[in-house]
């Protein structure tokens, strides 16, 4: 078994041998620990009620257990050197894509360490040496997007640019904006909808009239492709082929994965309308490729213990890093509005 | 009584006469030969040579692949020269008309303003957004608005309006090479383009090859001591023309070009009233929460005993600027309007 890291150049080919399933595995499972120990220290002290602004880690705070397939699917196929731009949800793909954990923790809890210094927040992760962006405006990520992908076509080397969204954002004018101008200019974007069924409340039969934003690619000529399933496999064999498109010059492609919001829109979201609660644990995403890879061998119990252990000791360490350090200089809040 | 010339702030050169769309796309042709990173990106700035004349010649000397025509898109092109930018470029990005903001805004102050910030400095965006202002030719209400209050109000992107040709080129040179994003406004009015009235300073002397106006420094384009003008834009001509008129009179009006609005050049402002006792501030953009109330607050943030008389403002009274010719001049700062508020506060 190897010990890929996320971000570490994969195989292009969509057939995955054993390791490299693991490793989605592994990815996935270092995403969800992540996720997990976020939300048990957002709501650490809270107290008394629930204070959004109070705490360790204040403020709205969007996790994205249930959606790892898609990161660690899609970020399979990238380096480091590629672009990765996210939404307001952005940890799992800051992590497939192999963003350092401590300075992401650390800006997550609001510290002097973090890759923003602490101006940025959680919705606000940017982090050059993995390009990685993100934008807390719905849609409004594609656009810079763009611009990486335009820049690295010039660049001529290959690099490619990811831009995420979720399923509501298919409705704003940035995305079909964004769609044509990339298709009229062949630029090495992958477009990835994570369809999640829910924009924040509201469902996606009430604000989309097409059954799958991949029937949105016709429009601009882009090949388009819906992922039914929240299935790492199949999400690494569609963005295999949407990458090298995009690696060879061939322009952009538009993925939608049909994911899970395994927990609320934010933390301390209710979800008093969601009629589908009862049904979301059987669907989460983990223990079924867990299941998979077990029933092909490739991955015991021992093995599994190793690899949950490995992720909750670089994430505990990164969370201890973050805690350690020190909150940012309040006289110092106007540095940084300009270089 | 002199209109003081800028001196030059590089080795001499030779002069020649250009117009104020010249003198800029002379600066962008400067850096764009020096610079491979740097194009050109809009709507029309190909072919057309800019609808107001930005672009003219660029597309035959750079090519298609570096001065580009952009679909009707304005987020997506704005956004695409973030992004650009973010990775090492330095695109000039124009917006047809600032009118126009209210189609791409997003991009403008929640990206490209905010990320050096929010990435604590890690991420620098070397982009600057061109856009055309100003009313005074019949264009109606989402064609004529300055708006460069509202850029000005939003933290993260310089502002800079140049009034003449030496500092549209300057200007443009500064802000191409500023690691800052730079909203860079062009008043229609002082282009010197041949289907418009003529300001006659819209065509002057300028040096040949590069030289660099700071961004951030304002100047006194003409010097007095009864009375301080402080303006921009295609303002700064009409109050030249009114302080020759009350020269006649005996009043001695001081004219403060700001040249950048952020930052905000507040030193040359307190100096010039500290000396004078009087201000008026004259100001194409809408009246209220906005660039005139931002100079008085100025002074008087500092030492309001240094005016001898209230502030007076002369700006669009908070309405959208109208079609027909005699309702526009009503709504701009003209001549007359410009006239009797430096008389009233001169007799105070």
């Amino acid at each position: 078994m190897t010990t890929t890291t996320p971000g570490r150049p994969h195989p292009m080919q969509g057939d995955l041998d054993g390791p490299a399933r693991v490793d989605l595995y592994r990815t996935m499972v270092l995403i969800r620990t992540f996720e997990e120990a976020i939300r048990r220290d957002y709501y650490a002290d809270k107290g008394p009620g629930f204070d959004i602004g109070k705490g360790l880690v204040p403020g709205e705070m969007h996790l994205a257990a249930g959606q790892e397939p898609v990161a660690a699917g899609v970020c399979a196929h990238l380096t480091t050197d590629d672009a990765v731009t996210a939404t307001h949800r952005p940890h799992h793909f800051a992590i497939a894509h192999g963003m350092d954990l401590r300075t992401m923790a650390a800006e997550i809890f609001g510290r002097e360490t973090g890759l923003g210094h602490g101006r940025g927040g959680h919705m606000h992760l940017f982090d050059p040496s993995t390009h990685f962006s993100c934008s807390g405006i719905i849609a409004e990520g594609f656009p810079p997007a763009l611009g990486q992908a335009f820049a690295f076509q010039r660049q001529g080397t290959g690099r490619v640019a990811v831009a995420v969204t979720g399923e509501g954002a298919a409705n704003q004018g940035a995305f079909h904006e964004s769609l044509n101008l990339a298709a009229l200019w062949k630029l090495p974007v992958v477009f990835v909808v994570e369809d999640n069924d829910w924009g924040i409340s509201v469902p996606r039969s009430a604000s989309t009239s097409v059954h799958s934003n991949a029937t949105r690619g016709v429009s601009y000529g882009i090949p388009a492709e819906r992922i039914r399933d929240n299935d790492v496999e199949a999400v690494h064999l569609a963005a295999s082929q949407a990458v090298a498109r995009a690696r060879a010059g061939e322009g952009p492609t538009l993925l939608e994965v049909h994911t899970l919001r395994l927990w609320g829109h934010f933390e301390g979201d209710a979800q008093g309308y969601r009629g589908d609660l009862d049904d979301v644990p059987a669907r989460d995403p983990l223990p079924a490729y867990r299941a998979t890879l077990g029933a092909a061998g490739l991955l015991d119990d021992a093995a599994a213990q190793r690899i949950a252990d490995e992720a909750s000791t670089r994430v505990e360490d990164a969370v201890t890093f973050a805690k350690e350090s020190p909150l940012p200089d309040p006289a110092e809040a106007g540095a940084y509005v300009f270089a | 009584m002199t209109i003081i010339e800028e001196p030059v702030d590089t080795a001499p050169h030779s002069s020649h006469r250009l117009t104020t769309s010249k003198a800029m796309v002379e600066g962008i042709e400067i850096e764009m030969a020096r610079d491979p990173s740097v194009i050109y990106l809009g709507e029309d700035v190909g072919a057309y040579g800019g609808i107001f004349s930005s672009t003219a010649g660029l597309l035959d000397r750079f090519g298609p692949g570096r001065v580009i025509d952009t679909p009707i898109s304005e987020t997506a092109f704005i956004g695409l020269g973030i992004g650009a930018a973010v990775e090492g470029m330095r695109p000039i990005v124009e917006l047809m008309f600032a009118d126009f903001m209210g189609v791409c805004l997003d991009q403008i102050y929640n990206h490209m303003a905010k990320i050096h910030y929010e990435s604590g400095g890690h991420v620098t965006v070397p982009m600057v957004l061109t856009t055309a202002v100003g009313g005074g030719y019949s264009d109606g209400a989402q064609h004529s608005q300055c708006l460069w209050g509202t850029f000005a109000h939003l933290p993260g992107m310089k502002v800079v309006v140049p009034s003449n040709p030496y500092d549209a080129k300057g200007l443009m040179i500064s802000a191409i090479r500023d690691d800052n994003p730079v909203v860079y406004m062009f008043h229609k009015g002082v282009m010197g383009l041949p289907w418009m009235v003529k300001n006659p300073r819209a065509t002057a002397d300028v040096p040949e090859g590069e030289y660099t106006v700071p961004i951030g420094e304002a100047k006194v384009v003409r010097h007095g001591s009864d009375v301080t003008v402080v303006t921009l834009s295609l303002s700064v001509h009409h109050t030249l023309d009114v302080a020759e008129t009350l020269a006649a009179d005996g009043i001695d009006v001081e004219v403060i070009d700001l040249r950048s609005l952020v930052p905000l050049d507040r030193e040359t402002i307190l100096r010039s009233v500290g000396k004078t006792g009087h201000l008026v501030v004259v100001d194409e953009d809408y009246l209220s929460f906005g660039l005139s109330g931002e100079i008085a607050a100025t002074v008087t943030d500092v030492d309001p005993g240094m005016l001898r008389a209230p502030v007076a403002r002369v700006a669009n009274p908070d309405t959208p600027i109208p079609y027909a010719h005699p309702l526009e001049y009503a709504v701009l700062p003209r001549q007359d309007r410009i006239e009797a508020a430096i008389r009233r506060t001169v007799s105070r």
